[in-house]
Formats: structure tokens, sequence, C-alpha cells
């Protein structure tokens, strides 16, 4: 089939009903991008995500579907999908989702063994500063220099007293 | 540190030197271990994973080993090159194909290898030759404390240290030991075998880790267990374990010669003149031969040709090792011709004699 407004091959197909009335277009895809009809569409990424991770792990507890991680944004639907957590921080956030896990692959839940000499600090501090490279991360993405400026500073401030 | 210095040495897994390195090629013990106030490395962006590449690459060029650790960085490094690190045990498999920020800190005998930004920020490895998980554990032991002077590693009281997956928390340790099973094999004991280690929570992988076959005969068998037990223990528990699996492939070695010498004879013979003489060899097929020929030497049943020899071309037939050996990019056929000429050439050199 003929782009109806040139001689390409038509590769776009769109169907309209306007007003109870069916409008039917085939156009290549310059004359569909001149014509402003593929726009990019915002993409529903965590809607999509959390269908697929239902499809392969089956349902979980509202409460720990809902779970996110506030330092690094993980989703507890995310981790059960890749297998890899976000942060550190994870370990209590989703607590109550790790513990059968561990339990199945470790028989065990709680650490025996070497621990540092030095102890790392204040896991709330520590989270936040997950959180504050999180959310400058973001603020790069997006081009927000300033904030990104703002936020480097205050890691670095927090990062030497931790 | 220059690469292609180390084509012609065999590496310390390979170097067969150590207790029992007839059948135990050699021990190694990892660490997982990661940044406190970092996202784990899946989670982190170009920038930040630089950002924990500099300041682990700056610690761990202050810490005071012994001989001095040399920071190689991955990215800059040719896909073959960084094939070659894998094929030498000194990098994972995933190191060598992911992207972004990562290198790795390496000492001039191969024995440490400090990996940065793998799936955990940070992963040491100790290898040693032969049975000798607890000299590995004293040196590994020691980096890591000579680390955490210097670096504010995840730790939780309750969970241990705190790793990108949860399989590794608790210790981050996971040891093996390498094998060289061809009499279980033959006598096809082997699943017997792996069937009682799963039994007790051990887990078995070919040469090359997760996922890869047992090219060669060799098994590496490892805790899966990190959490709820100490370091120790779970060293004991393999290290208990291993002088049966050595007794077995020794028994199974024993009742090849009583019970089938010549077809043993003929067999290992036969891969000794196949190595010699071939025009083709794909890199399953040398490891196999070689499998064979270490056995036969091991059973004084080919003399002239060493372990070591052995040792050296099972690395060096392996394809980063070969293409950087000829100095040239070799594929498919070329390769296995290049291959087959190599092993011939070296086998030649060592003059055989068979009795």
């Amino acid at each position: 089939m003929k782009c109806q407004s040139c001689a390409n091959p038509a590769t776009i197909h769109l169907t309209d009903i306007v007003q109870g009335q069916k409008r039917v277009l085939h156009l290549c895809q310059r004359c569909a991008e001149e014509r402003g009809l593929l726009k990019k569409q915002e993409l529903n990424l965590p809607a999509i995500l959390q269908t697929l991770i239902g499809q392969h792990i089956g349902r979980l507890p509202d409460e720990l579907a809902r779970l996110t991680c506030p330092a690094c944004g993980i989703k507890y639907m995310e981790f059960r999908a890749q297998g890899r957590l976000g942060c550190p921080h994870d370990y209590q956030t989703f607590r109550a989702g790790l513990q059968p896990l561990l339990k199945q692959f470790h028989r065990a839940v709680k650490h025996v063994g070497k621990v540092p000499k030095h102890h790392p600090g204040d896991p709330a501090a520590l989270a936040q500063l997950v959180e504050l490279r999180s959310k400058l991360r973001q603020a790069v993405e997006q081009e927000q220099f300033e904030e990104a400026a703002r936020l480097r500073d205050l890691i670095r401030q927090k990062d030497a007293t931790t | 540190m220059n690469l292609d210095d180390l084509t012609h040495i065999s590496g310390e897994w390979l170097r067969g030197t150590g207790p029992e390195s007839d059948i135990v090629i050699s021990s190694r013990i990892r660490l997982a271990r990661n940044l406190a106030a970092f996202p784990f490395t899946n989670r982190a962006n170009a920038h930040q994973k630089a950002e924990i590449e500099g300041l682990l690459r700056e610690r761990i060029g202050k810490i005071d080993f012994q001989p001095k650790l040399e920071y190689v960085n991955l990215p800059g490094l040719s896909n073959l090159d960084r094939q070659f690190l894998v094929e030498r045990q000194l990098i994972s498999r995933e190191m060598a194909t992911s992207d972004g920020p990562r290198g790795v800190a390496l000492g001039p005998q191969e024995t440490v290898s400090l990996m940065v930004n793998e799936e955990d920020h940070l992963r040491l490895q100790v290898m040693r030759s032969g049975f000798s998980l607890d000299e590995a554990w004293q040196d590994i032991d020691k980096v890591d404390d000579m680390l955490e002077e210097r670096i504010n590693y995840a730790f939780s009281e309750e969970f241990g240290y705190l790793t990108a997956c949860p399989t590794n928390v608790g210790t981050g340790m996971r040891s093996s030991v390498m094998l060289h099973l061809p009499a279980l094999v033959l006598t096809k004991q082997i699943e017997k075998v792996f069937r009682a280690l799963q039994k007790i929570n051990l887990a078995v992988r070919g040469l090359y880790g997760e996922g890869s076959r047992a090219s060669g005969d060799f098994y590496q068998i490892s805790n899966q267990v990190t959490l709820g037990k100490a370091e120790t223990k779970i060293l004991s528990e393999i290290r208990d374990v291993i002088p049966n699996i050595i007794t077995y492939e020794r028994q199974a070695r024993a009742t090849l010669i009583k019970e089938t010498r010549l077809a043993l004879q003929d067999k290992i013979r036969r891969a000794f003149g196949t190595l010699c003489n071939a025009t083709m060899m794909t890199s399953e097929e040398t490891m196999d031969l070689l499998s064979s020929v270490r056995l036969g030497i091991n059973l004084g049943l080919l003399d002239d040709i060493t372990i070591p020899t052995v040792n050296e071309l099972f690395i060096q037939t392996q394809p980063a090792h070969l293409q950087k050996i000829m100095g040239a990019p070799l594929d498919g056929e070329d390769r296995n011709a290049a291959r087959a000429r190599y092993l011939g050439k070296k086998l030649r050199e060592t003059g055989p004699t068979v009795n």
C-alpha cells in the first residue's frame, strides 16, 4: 500500500472515529511525522513493568507490592523481577519481603561472622546520602543544573560527617 | 601492567603446585563488599559509577599490601584483553562484557584481584594453587581489613555485609576449590558426587563459574549459604568434604588401572596422538584431550611431558590466550587450525615418549 500523500510505502495505518464517522489514513513514516501524528507517547513504564512482573512472579501482598525504597527509589516489585536490590537501605525497607527469601535460601536470617572494626555510621544518615545521590542523578538527567549543584554541595557536606 | 607478559605463564590457578595438586587445582575465596552511602552498581548511572570507581581506586592505591597491586581500567582494554583476564580467572565474565566505569587491581602473582563495579562495588578475590583454603582466607581477610580502615562498607548487625543480591548477604563470602576429576567422570560416578554435595548445600560449577560447563573435567565446589554461618565454619565445611572427593577420585583411578588398564592407556595415547597431530582443534576438544593426558601423567602411563606443561596448554589454548600468542585476531577454522599448530609445536618441543 502506498502513502496517501506521497508515493512511498505506507507503514502507518491510523483509524479514527470522529463524530461517528470512520476515517482511515495510510501514511509513510515521514508524512506521518510531518502531520504530527507520531507524537511520542509517554509510555507508562511502571504500569507495564508491574503487569509483566505480575505475570512472572504472581501476585504479591498489596503491602509489599506498593513498597518503594525512599533512598534509591527501587520498588519491591522491581527487585523481585530483577533479583538485584538497589541500595544497602533496601534490606530495611523490604525486610518483610526479604526475610522469607533469606530463610528459604540460607536457612538463616541473622548474620554470624566477621564484623568491620569501624562501624559504618548511622543507617539513617547513610540512607539519606543514597537518597540525595538518587535525587542528584534525576536532577542531572532532567538538566536541572542549579538543583544538581545544590545537591552536590549537600552530599559533599554530609558525606564528610558520616 | 603489561598483559602480554602474562601470556606465557600459566597463572596461579594452574601453576600445578601446592597440596594434593594432582587433583586439587586451586583454592579461591571471594568477598562481596559495597559502599554504605551509594546505590548498588546496577542502580548507579555512569556518573555515579565513575565516582564509586574513583573513590575505590584511590583507597585501594593507599593500602600497604605487598606485593603492590596494579589497577587496570577495563574500558581502556580491548575485548580480547578483557577476555584474556576472564580466562585467567582474574575478572568475572560479567565484568568483561558489561559497560561503564570499572576496573580491577591485580597483584603480580595473580593471587589477588580486586574487582571494582562488579555486581557489587567491590569484589575481593584471592586464589592459591592446590588445596590451600586457609592460606587464601588469611590473605583475603588481611586485604579486607586494610580496605575496611579506609572504606565505609555497607554493613548491618542483623544482615552482615549488604550485597546487591540477597544470595550473597552476610559474610559475602564465596569460597571454592577447583578439582580435576577425570576418573569420576569416566566411571560415571560424578553425578553421585554432585547429589551428595547438593544435599549439604554445596554448589558444583564448571571451569568458568556459573552456567559454564565442566570442560576438561574441572569442577568447582563452593558454598551456597552466606548468611548465618561464620567464615571459618563455611571454610571448614568445604575443607572437610574435599578429602572425601579426593579419595573417591583416587579409588576411581585405581579401579580404572586395575580393570581397564589397556583401554585407559589406549584412550590416553590416542588423546596425546590427536593433540600432537591434528590439523584443527576446538577449544572444547583440546580441554577434553588435555584432561586425559593429565590423568595419564598422574597415573604414570605417559611421561616426558610434565604437569606444568599440560597446565600451561590448558590456558594457552583458550581463545583469547591463543590469539594473543599468535599476535592476530583469529576466528572459526583459522583459530582451530592455529590451535592445532600450536599444540603440535609445543608437544613436539617437549619430546614425548610413551611407555
